[in-house]
């Protein structure tokens, strides 16, 4: 089995592609289920009494029940469509952050947050007089079990950690932290962005109240995300944004809103970024996570050998192999992140530069950028082997100017 | 790309993006602004002295990648000694030269050194990187003006 062959932009481009967290590429099944929709279906879903809206309504629905199996939940109305990740956050900041914290709460967060999973907390923090608390990374890039239970104390009322960091790769012991937020009267939010393209998730094992995901680090088209909150929390939050079919009763003065989901779900739905969930779904499942994680294993065991290998490299990752994830940043040192990835992109290396929407980590760690390259299902040794060799090239291009400070 | 990278990452960029003689500080200086790009975490402060209406000296410090700070420091080594209404002249040609809006090379010859970076104009990354010092003086000029501190004449 080539998994690239299902790639089209992996075949007409002759392309290293290393920024998966940030966006990974599609397969043709999911282009192709978005073709269909256009083609055969494409309708207003809950508006019509047509059986094109109703089609159309059913294929949005459906996958919905397909997202609630996917990551196990009670309830098929505990999956709520948004735009993103970001959306979905900023949904729980607002509708449940706002309306129930009080000075003298804490919100506990990682230093290693994306902005979506704490500037948002910043908001809530300000507004209510509620203090924005931080659990901190050790020297090997992980938030030890001392950090978390020092940080979630009886005054937590909200814990929001990142499961996979996007900078360090980092795997959070979140079925634990779960565990010892609750034991403390907390609410848990934990974000996969990171994560759930690389590892099966099941919700009511970790048990947690919140979590948020983006379609489009899991194969799925941009601009569809997803928040799970279990039902009894969702029931007493309030709406998040108003308009069309979020609605019962619409009076001149008053509104009665609908029951879940739709709640939730304002104004037209993107359907067609559903239905490419949908679709990006059935093909994890297809391949399975257990055959993801033996082709990720291989090929990023083998980048952190190889990186590993590069003295003039430093690398920003957990010596703890089973704690790290899919995703390494790194430097040349004294080279600025950004020429470096320049000179990759000369060579077909496609990675991320810059502060990765994580500044507060960056300043931790004393930095302003990194250089990050980042895995998935789709990458091969080879790929490892071009961004080896460009990163050789950008050395070289620059060895003989680089002052190493310190 | 091949070409432009390597006729930006050229002998004269590099040196002066690692070993900058204006990456200094002015014993006195007249005006003094930050430029940032938030998005790469660059940050450059740049320093002015002025004598009447002539840039007698200029010092920047800070970070940023290769061509954010060499950029910085030709753009230094082309406006010292120039008038401020010269200097605005060469600002806005080292712009429109990146931001791809023609000019005739004669014009582009008054860019001095600074025309080693005309092939960033085909590197749409990273044209945020070659224009920030030059956004941070048209800043700091138009400040001035706007104060009453920098008079520039307009009628040379």
């Amino acid at each position: 089995m080539n998994i690239k062959d299902d790639f089209p932009i992996l075949k007409n481009r002759d392309i290293a592609y290393l920024d998966s967290g940030a966006t990974t590429q599609k397969p043709k099944q999911v282009i192709e289920a978005i073709d269909k929709y256009y083609e055969n279906y494409n309708a207003n879903p809950h508006r019509g009494a047509y059986s094109l809206s109703i089609e159309a309504t059913e294929a949005y629905e459906d996958t919905r029940t397909k997202i609630s199996k996917f990551i196990n939940t009670k309830a098929r109305e505990e999956i709520i469509f948004s735009k993103n990740a970001s959306e979905s956050l900023n949904l729980i900041a607002y509708s449940y952050g706002l309306e129930n914290l009080k000075p003298g709460d804490e919100i506990c967060i990682s230093i290693m947050e994306h902005h979506s999973n704490l500037v948002p907390w910043q908001k809530v923090a300000k507004k209510t007089g509620a203090k924005l608390v931080y659990m901190y990374i050790n020297e090997d890039f992980e938030i030890s079990e001392e950090e978390w239970k020092t940080k979630i104390n009886d005054k937590t009322k909200i814990v929001g950690i990142t499961h996979v960091s996007n900078v360090l790769g980092t795997i959070n012991d979140v079925e634990n932290i779960v565990k010892y937020a609750h034991k403390k009267g907390a609410v848990t939010i934990v974000d996969a962005s990171q994560s759930i393209p690389h590892m099966k998730i099941d919700v009511q094992k970790l048990d947690t109240d919140f979590l948020v995901f983006s379609g489009h680090k899991m194969l799925a088209p941009l601009g569809i995300g997803v928040l799970y909150g279990k039902k009894e929390i969702l029931n007493k939050m309030m709406p998040f944004l108003m308009g069309g079919d979020m609605i019962e009763y619409v009076y001149e003065q008053e509104t009665t809103f609908a029951p879940l989901p739709n709640k939730f779900e304002a104004g037209t739905q993107n359907v067609e970024g559903v239905i490419g969930l949908g679709a990006a779904i059935d093909y994890i499942e297809k391949i399975g996570y257990d055959e993801i994680q033996k082709i990720e294993d291989e090929v990023i065991d083998y980048a952190r050998t190889e990186l590993s290998k590069l003295d003039y490299l430093d690398i920003y990752m957990t010596p703890n192999k089973e704690n790290h994830s899919s995703v390494i940043s790194f430097n040349i040192k004294g080279v600025h992140p950004h020429d470096v990835a320049s000179i990759l992109d000369s060579e077909g290396v496609c990675v991320r530069s810059g502060n990765h929407c994580a500044q507060p980590l960056l300043r931790y760690l004393n930095m302003d950028s990194t250089c990050r390259a980042s895995f998935y299902l789709y990458n091969t040794k080879e790929d490892v082997d071009k961004l080896v060799s460009a990163l050789n090239k950008a050395y070289n291009m620059f060895k003989k100017y680089i002052k190493v400070e310190g | 790309m091949e070409e432009n990278l390597e006729q930006v990452y050229n002998d004269l960029i590099m040196e002066h993006s690692m070993n900058s003689y204006n990456k200094k500080k002015l014993s006195s200086c007249d005006f003094c602004e930050m430029g940032h790009n938030p998005n790469c975490g660059d940050e450059i402060s740049l320093e002015m002295k002025m004598n009447g209406d002539i840039i007698e000296d200029m010092a920047f410090s800070g970070h940023g990648c290769a061509i954010s700070q060499a950029s910085t420091s030709i753009m230094i080594d082309t406006l010292k000694g120039k008038t401020v209404s010269e200097a605005k002249e060469i600002i806005e040609t080292f712009i429109s030269m990146i931001k791809r809006e023609t000019k005739s090379e004669e014009e582009l010859k008054k860019l001095e050194d600074a025309i080693a970076f005309r092939n960033v104009a085909n590197m749409p990354a990273r044209v945020k990187c070659a224009l920030l010092a030059w956004h941070t003086v048209e800043d700091m000029i138009n400040k001035g003006e706007q104060e009453g501190k920098i008079k520039s004449s307009c009628c040379n």
